[in-house]
């Protein structure tokens, strides 16, 4: 019995191979693997690989304000004098922290809702589970947030809450479209049939079968979420200085075009590279379960 | 023998539809006799899955009863005891489609073990290799995916489960229907020699005929929602009465000339089945009834027995022998 356990994990490894021999196939979604992983590095790193670490936080030097960029500074420098390129370091931890915050928030209680309503089809809590999310999703995202930000008082945590409270329904209409097909399905009904527990069905027999559609719409939100986090703070309402977060650079150097260019556009790419490497990935996926698929 | 392991009784299973209600089972009534094959027999929309569902409580009946050994037991399978969801099983005719790929061969077998509490995990990883041994498939199948295996072998798989809290009676949803013809007789032979083993019960649901006559002790057919006759095999193929059966007998293909002797003469089929949306008045087969009269379309016909254990839904069967009700007079 050993030996043909060890077939199956051995099997594992080789379709985990597999997967990514495919995933690899694809060179635009490995260029978005490409890019999360070096702004991972950075932003895990960011006090070590950062040129100047404590020009993250309150520091002025006015002698050095509004530097080209030049190898002393390669990005340049702001009007407070501090390192762009050790800012922007900085600014991706709290641009990964709002995706991953916003996330794990969001897909347990948006899918737990959804495998509900979709199981309970026709009845009244796929009514009361579904109208309440067709009630959020008829709210303009941003909308939503920068109403719940500016009755709150601007943070990095209200932010996160604010964006958390308005993306579980798109987990829920996702994951309900998945489980009210699967639920139909002979490998439900024979678990019924024998007796399975409602929670074995659901999370055993029917999430299983939802797990790269989630896992898909992740990697694409990551993107979304971190670009909505910053045009929080584009718009005061996010992180708030001395924070380092790329949204408020962005707004901080908006003043100083075109004159003093690279206090903008450096952070502002800084966000594309992310968003567009998250973006990347979740293309690949896609691709990559599609093929799984059949 | 001959007590009764399944009852159905005025069984009636309505669906609600935008374009109006289905009435997909309509008033069925039949038995199952411990140890023998019921074979339910019918076209493509007659409600005969219809009717497996609701007998393993996937869909609650609309009116009717459905006794289990003699205990009402008609209501879906959420609200029946959890003793009694051992001894009722199904086998679904997709096998594509019956086991999740998303587990192993191994978690899909043990389920229904967790579930009634049968053994610890040992006994259970045992029993799993116990049950592939029986089903003809390797015991390292158990660690591999569904998606691995070929139709014929998931169908296996899918009869392995369902005989492994050792069931009563299995329902056998076209269990064939979806494989080759040289795999079909290997499940076909399985299933037979686990009835004789086990002492199964099978209802038996399918589209083919001559299946029928192989493997089921009894045979009902279904149009419509009804059930038009129930007759013992041999009698069901020798001397059938209601006019859809002698229309479907004279329509299996044949090959040997000893085939073409017992067949009856060829009727064309005429029309195909109508919506049971719709279902026309009175007896819903006069539309494409050869020997319809007056009476077809107006009156909805009685189940009449014209020979002992041989019932007939039709006008053309007035009181032959005494009229009876199912319950009086089933026996093979």
């Amino acid at each position: 019995m050993n030996y043909s356990r060890n077939t199956l994990l051995k099997r594992r490894a080789e379709g985990f191979k597999k997967g990514w021999y495919k995933f690899s196939r694809n060179p635009v979604s490995v260029l978005g693997l490409f890019f999360v992983l070096t702004v991972s590095f950075l932003a895990i790193f960011a006090p070590y690989v950062s040129p100047y670490p404590t020009h993250a936080s309150r520091f002025v030097n006015f002698a050095e304000a509004g530097q080209p960029p030049s190898l002393k500074h390669l990005f340049g420098t702001d009007v407070f004098g501090r390192d762009i390129l050790s800012r922007v370091f900085f600014g991706f931890r709290y641009s990964l922290m709002m995706g991953v915050v916003v996330l794990s928030l969001v897909v347990i209680p948006g899918v737990v809702l959804g495998l509900v309503a979709g199981y309970y089809r026709g009845t009244w809590i796929d009514t009361v589970i579904m109208r309440t999310t067709d009630i959020f999703l008829a709210v303009p995202p941003l909308i939503l947030a920068l109403a719940i930000c500016s009755v709150l008082t601007p943070s990095v945590f209200n932010a996160m809450m604010a964006v958390s409270l308005m993306w579980w329904p798109w987990y829920t209409r996702l994951v309900y479209g998945l489980s009210s097909s699967l639920r139909t399905e002979f490998f439900v009904q024979a678990a019924e049939v024998t007796g399975a527990s409602r929670s074995h069905i659901l999370f055993r027999e029917i999430l299983p079968n939802c797990v790269s559609s989630i896992f898909t719409k992740m990697s694409l939100d990551m993107g979304w979420v971190i670009l909505i986090g910053s045009a929080l703070s584009f718009v005061g309402l996010g992180a708030q200085p001395p924070i380092p977060d790329l949204g408020t650079m962005v707004a901080d150097g908006a003043k100083y075009l075109p004159d003093q260019w690279w206090i903008t556009i450096f952070p502002a790419f800084a966000i594309m590279i992310t968003v567009l490497g998250f973006n990347l990935i979740g293309d690949g996926f896609r691709d990559l379960f599609a093929l799984e698929e059949v | 023998m001959n007590s009764k392991i399944l009852e159905v009784e005025k069984l009636r299973k309505f669906f609600i539809t935008s374009r109006g209600t289905v009435r997909a089972v309509d008033e069925v009534s039949f038995s199952v006799e411990e140890g023998e094959t019921l074979g339910l027999v019918g076209e493509s929309g007659s409600g005969k899955s219809t009717v497996a569902y609701t007998v393993v409580g996937l869909h609650s009946p609309t009116s009717g009863q459905i006794r289990f050994k003699g205990e009402d037991i008609s209501r879906p399978v959420s609200k029946r005891p959890k003793a009694l969801k051992q001894s009722i099983q199904i086998v679904f005719q997709d096998p594509g489609t019956s086991l999740n790929s998303r587990r192993t061969i191994q978690q899909i077998l043990e389920l229904p073990l967790k579930v009634h509490h049968l053994g610890n995990s040992r006994d259970r990883k045992e029993r799993v290799v116990e049950l592939l041994e029986r089903v003809e498939l390797p015991p390292d199948y158990m660690y591999k995916s569904p998606n691995m295996l070929g139709g014929g072998e998931r169908q296996m798989v899918a009869i392995a489960r369902a005989l492994a809290t050792n069931p009563k009676l299995v329902i056998l949803d076209e269990p064939t229907s979806a494989l080759d013809v040289s795999i079909q007789a290997k499940i076909i032979n399985m299933l037979l020699r686990f009835q004789e083993e086990m002492k199964l019960s099978y209802l038996f649901i399918t589209h083919d005929l001559s299946l029928m006559r192989n493997v089921s002790t009894r045979v009902a057919i279904m149009y419509l929602g009804k059930i038009c006759e129930v007759a013992p095999t041999m009698k069901f193929f020798s001397n059938p009465f209601h006019p859809y059966t002698k229309m479907l007998l004279s329509s299996i293909p044949v090959v040997l000339p000893e085939e073409e002797a017992v067949k009856p003469a060829k009727i064309t089929s005429e029309g195909e089945i109508p919506s049971p949306v719709n279902v026309p008045p009175g007896c819903g087969f006069h539309t494409r009834c050869r020997e319809v009269n007056g009476i077809c379309s107006q009156k909805i016909p009685e189940m009449m027995e014209v020979e002992p254990g041989h019932f007939v839904w039709c006008h053309l069967f007035p009181v032959v022998t005494t009229p009876t009700n199912l319950e009086k007079g089933v026996s093979v």
